[in-house]
């Protein structure tokens, strides 16, 4: 056989990604690195002056996690809906891979290691502007970067699944305005989720997000977090397994027949 | 239908060619052997073969062999079961029932061991226009295993192969459809494949770029490349096939080579009729006909006759007295055998 297996299917999959992500990465830069820049400077030091201290730091040093654990939930929301409809509907890239030795597993572990990668390296462009702002208060936030990745998988892969199964993109419209925009609003981002009423206080407690802040918050400012360690990392996991399990199933169903 | 068996393609019978038979055998000892293709095993092999959608039977029960080597073709019209048979033979679909085994191995179980060295070219463009023609093979190649070097070797080497070799930095989206097609066939080479499949390949072109892509088929042919094409066009079964079933209804309604076929379903020549007053005139026309030739047809638009010589059966029109306005002679064609087996044309 002439065919020398030298590189894993799923490691080709991230491939295509990234010889995509060098072509169009300028589309990229502004939601990616300068847009989480902007927020820290209007609402971290614009907002913060009125503000002063939040739970016993400036509002600065308090929204940076937030803002950080945020854009990894952006990206990994933002490029797991048009593009993965897409690749089915309109490039049918997925099809292209469904005939060589690439199985669904793969297309999804190698999209989701793409998402990975575009946030680490905002996350870790973002950190460093924090750092001369003077946000970060503990060395554990060098940890920030793998929540954010855990963060990535556990809320690409539920949102990728949903993709897969679509048939048409105004459906996106609703992840967006129903679960990404209020997430972001009220995952204690911008403010303690203590403020919610405890009414709502549960829908905060259910986003993937708001686990992924408290984790970041704890380690960039070097404090406890507000449940145990392991209680949000679970959460998280569990995110991220039964999101791999739906998308993947969903790109079998889609691609058979 | 012929089954089993190792079937020397007709291309190859008698050692034609320069070491055609000799390169074969080659091939078969030094590689398929080597990895568990035995030399009396057809790459594709089917009995049976059944797909369902819900209620609609897509495929209705057909056996396959398809011999290293062959240039096989489906030819049917749209509708008949071709592209859903092709899916399966590319392990992309699931058989409903029946046995489907490919280069030896089976289709539900060994999906990603038969893919990895099928080619295939599917019917639908699936090109990714982001990227350029040459990040489009290498991409593709790795997708297969190959290392980044052999990646970009093979994708160059293809590129000159299709004639493409001048577009390799460009994009995808400003080429033409027949340059797409082309590249398409190149991405499904780069695998260096045992088994190409051609979905429909030159559907949509125009005769242009069909006859280049024929040619370059007939090229990968002579290379030994085994090719298995599904077509609605009689021509290119007739131009590329060593060997065709003729589909109609998901069901194979007859087997055979180009001239085999129509040797049995048709006559050597066609005498084509136009009379004024078509096609309400037509069956006057046909029955005052009756008897020139082994078999009258009329369509909408002419009268087809069948027979052996079409000048004589000319003659005979004449000396009947029937004045046609417009008179054709030619070779009967795949198109004649679709029409007799069917009661239809093949292109609707």
């Amino acid at each position: 056989m002439a065919v020398t297996h030298g590189v894993h299917p799923t490691i080709a999959v991230l491939e295509r990604h990234l010889t995509l992500y060098r072509r169009l990465w300028q589309a990229s830069v502004f939601s990616s690195f300068v847009l989480p820049v902007l927020f820290l400077l209007s609402i971290g030091i614009g907002v913060g002056g009125y503000i002063g201290r939040v739970q016993g730091v400036d509002y600065l040093s308090w929204i940076v996690p937030g803002v950080l654990a945020s854009t990894a939930f952006q990206i990994a929301v933002g490029e797991s809906t048009y593009s993965v409809l897409g690749d089915f509907k309109w490039v049918r890239a997925y099809h292209a891979m469904r005939a060589t030795p690439v199985e669904p597993m793969d297309m999804v572990r190698g999209h989701l290691l793409y998402l990975v990668f575009r946030v680490a390296i905002a996350v870790v462009a973002f950190l460093v502007v924090v750092v001369f702002f003077g946000g970060l208060h503990s060395p554990w936030a060098l940890v920030t970067p793998l929540v954010c990745a855990l963060l990535t998988v556990s809320v690409a892969a539920p949102v990728t699944a949903f993709a897969a199964t679509i048939d048409h993109d105004s459906y996106f419209s609703l992840v967006f305005r129903l679960v990404a925009l209020p997430s972001t609003l009220f995952a204690g981002v911008f403010f303690p989720v203590e403020q919610l009423t405890p009414v709502l206080r549960p829908l905060a407690y259910a986003s993937p997000l708001w686990h992924a802040v408290e984790l970041c918050r704890a380690a960039t400012l070097g404090r406890a977090t507000a449940w145990p360690v392991p209680a949000h990392v679970g959460y998280l996991l569990v995110w991220a397994a039964a999101g791999l399990f739906l998308a993947v199933r969903a790109f079998r169903r889609r691609l058979e027949d | 239908m012929a089954r089993g068996g190792f079937r020397v393609p007709p291309g190859r019978r008698g050692g034609a060619g320069p070491g055609g038979a000799d390169n074969l055998l080659r091939k078969c000892r030094g590689r398929w052997l080597g990895s568990r293709i035995v030399a009396d095993q057809p790459l594709i092999y089917a009995r049976g073969l059944v797909k369902r959608f819900g209620e609609f039977t897509a495929v209705d029960g057909i056996d396959l062999d398809v011999a290293p080597g062959e240039a096989f073709g489906f030819l049917g019209p749209n509708g008949a079961g071709k592209s859903s048979t092709m899916r399966m033979i590319g392990c992309v679909s699931t058989p409903t029932a029946g046995e489907l085994r490919i280069l030896g191995m089976d289709a539900v179980h060994d999906g990603p061991r038969i893919r990895a060295r099928l080619g295939v070219c599917p019917q639908l463009d699936n090109l990714d226009p982001d990227l350029t023609v040459r990040e489009n093979l290498v991409t593709y190649a790795r997708y297969f295993g190959l290392s980044r070097a052999e990646s970009r070797r093979r994708a160059d080497e293809l590129l000159e192969f299709v004639q493409l070799g001048d577009r390799a930095g460009g994009k995808v989206e400003p080429l033409s459809g027949g340059m797409k097609r082309r590249l398409t066939i190149a991405r499904a080479m780069v695998n260096d494949p045992d088994l190409v499949l051609l979905d429909e390949p030159t559907t949509g072109l125009d005769p242009q770029a069909r006859h280049l892509l024929w040619e370059r088929l007939f090229r990968l042919k002579q290379r030994g490349t085994t090719l298995v094409l599904t077509t609605h066009y009689m021509d290119e079964a007739e131009q590329l096939c060593d060997r065709l079933v003729v589909m109609d209804g998901g069901r194979i309604v007859a087997e055979g080579s180009p001239r085999s076929l129509i040797e049995t379903y048709s006559t050597a020549e066609v005498v084509e009729l136009r009379f004024p007053g078509m096609p309400e005139a037509g069956p006057r026309h046909a029955a005052a006909l009756e008897g020139v030739g082994k078999r009258v047809d009329p369509l909408p638009d002419r009268v087809l006759v069948y027979v052996d010589d079409g000048d004589a059966a000319l003659a005979e029109v004449h000396r009947r007295g029937l004045e046609p306005s417009s008179v054709l002679v030619r070779r009967s064609t795949l198109e004649d055998v679709f029409l007799h087996l069917t009661g239809r044309t093949l292109v609707d």
